[in-house]
């Protein structure tokens, strides 16, 4: 199947991006990879009247080193992210995470902004920018910037604090330099959506864990950081029981969803399961 | 209708499109380029992939505008960039391995697998069926797919030596 008809404009800067916006309102969509917009399209799910497309924005694109943390422009590729040598070295988990997304093909088109913008519960790329703190940085009507909590970005299913004449520019990333990460995606086919997964990554000093940091994905309508489970990681000896001791409660409190792969006390068993698995792998490497 | 320019297996194309049109069916539509096939509605499959500047692509999941001003290779147009024959070594490892029954899949099979050997030309067997993941072949089973990618990189191997 093909999109319905659409008017198309292609610009250059984020300035021209958001008075188009501002001019066509809600019947305008925004297009990045395309790799989520145009199969929901093709289905005819949604058929916006005009199309902006974010493609030929070069300042979206790339990776900057900006002390403390790393800036992700909203336009990079999955493919960029995931072997991109700053990232790998002080961000070792979203690398992890975002090797998982999909596959090669669809990673050399998706985009890192796209996928957290289009915010789908089951994508892979929330709960390790929520584990490690990421802040968002807005682009808004006027020409101003805002920046947002990952805390406060997640709204619910497919909803972010974006606002709809607003978009994303950029991720900033506090370095967890030397922290070890790992990311356990639950799915019973190649190139599946997680029917659960959890992002972890540890500070280890010696053998115990000094700093945790987890998040869980398909868990309920957002990502999940699990701040209380990170509490109880805090001083422990990196072993598989005393892990699994403190990461018991992980679903406590959740509302996973239940489909066709499983229900919601699978899903529950399952965040103990990865999570144990995740932090672990993430202490010991 | 808006104007687009690309390269399209070694030569400039110029056309008037829909926005709407998807590249795959402007190869196949526009440019009559039906080696490259459409197996599915959801972007799972694979068998639409090309070479959009040079990495792999699902052309059933890109929009024929958003390729404008770049270069596209198709399976017609693959054994063209490589001079050492009429096949590419990628194309010649399938046919020796036997690595098709329907065919339906192989174009994209073939154009993944060389984006894959040009990522990581030594692949071990797991990177192969990993690096596949998004194609899918309902006939072979995989397996002689797996044994083409792996004799097509070790000519390659040896080419470089
Ligand atoms: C076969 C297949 C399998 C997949 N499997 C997975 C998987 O396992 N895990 C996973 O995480 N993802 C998966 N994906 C989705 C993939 O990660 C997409 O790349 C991602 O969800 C969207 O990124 P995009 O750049 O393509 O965005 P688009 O599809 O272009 O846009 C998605 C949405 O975000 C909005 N948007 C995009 N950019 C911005 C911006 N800068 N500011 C504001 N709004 C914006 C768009 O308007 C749109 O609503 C899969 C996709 C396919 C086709
Ligand atoms: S036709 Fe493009 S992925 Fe199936
Ligand atoms: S050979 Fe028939 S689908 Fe692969």
């Amino acid at each position: 199947m093909i999109p319905a008809a659409f008017d198309y404009a292609a610009p250059t800067t984020v300035d021209e991006a958001l008075a188009l916006l501002a001019e066509h309102g809600e019947d305008a969509k925004l297009i990045a990879g395309g790799q989520s917009l145009l199969p929901v399209l093709r289905l005819r799910l949604n058929a916006p009247e005009f199309v902006i497309d974010l493609g030929r924005i070069d300042a979206l694109r790339g990776v900057r080193d900006d002390g403390g943390a790393l800036v992700v422009g909203a336009m990079t590729t999955h493919a960029t992210v995931a072997t991109d040598p700053l990232i790998a070295q002080h961000a070792a988990l979203v690398s992890k995470a975002v090797r998982t997304v999909a596959d090669a093909q669809v990673r050399n088109r998706g985009t890192f902004g796209g996928a957290l913008a289009h915010a789908d519960p089951a994508g892979d790329v929330g709960a390790p920018a929520l584990a490690l703190g990421a802040q968002f940085v807005i682009a808004e009507q006027g020409g101003g910037r805002r920046t947002v909590d990952a805390g406060d970005f997640f709204v619910d299913l497919f909803e972010t604090a974006i606002g709809e004449d607003e978009l994303l520019t950029e991720i900033r990333i506090p370095k967890h330099t030397g922290w070890g990460a790992h990311y356990e995606k639950f799915v019973r086919i190649a190139q599946q959506w997680s029917i659960v997964a959890v992002a972890a990554t540890v500070r280890a000093e010696g053998g115990t864990i000094a700093e945790a940091r987890v998040a869980l994905t398909n868990m309920g309508a957002t990502p999940l950081r699990a701040t209380a489970v990170e509490e109880l990681l805090r001083g422990r000896p990196a072993t598989e029981d005393a892990i699994r001791d403190a990461v018991s409660s992980v679903a406590d409190g959740t509302s996973p969803p239940a489909d066709l792969n499983g229900d919601a006390d699978y899903r529950r068993h399952l965040a103990r399961v990865l999570t144990r698995r995740a932090v672990l792998t993430a202490a010991t490497g | 209708m808006t104007k687009i320019h690309l390269t399209v297996d070694g030569g400039a194309v110029s056309e008037d499109v829909e926005p709407r049109m998807l590249l795959v069916q402007f190869l196949r539509e526009k440019l009559g380029k039906t080696g490259t096939l459409i197996g599915c509605d959801t972007s799972n499959c694979g068998a639409c992939t090309v070479h959009l500047d040079g990495r792999a692509v699902k052309s059933c999941n890109v929009l024929a505008v958003q390729a404008d001003g770049g270069e596209v290779t198709t399976i017609e147009g693959l054994a063209a960039t490589y001079d050492g024959g009429e096949l590419h070594p990628v194309q010649a490892a399938f046919h020796e391995c036997h690595a098709l029954q329907c065919g339906f899949c192989t174009p994209g099979m073939i154009m993944r697998s060389v984006d894959l050997l040009n990522e990581n030309p030594d692949p071990t067997e797991d990177e192969i069926r990993e690096g596949l993941e998004g194609n899918l072949c309902r006939c072979t089973g995989y397996h002689n797919i797996v044994r083409a990618v792996q004799t097509a990189a070790a000519a390659g191997k040896g080419e470089e030596q």
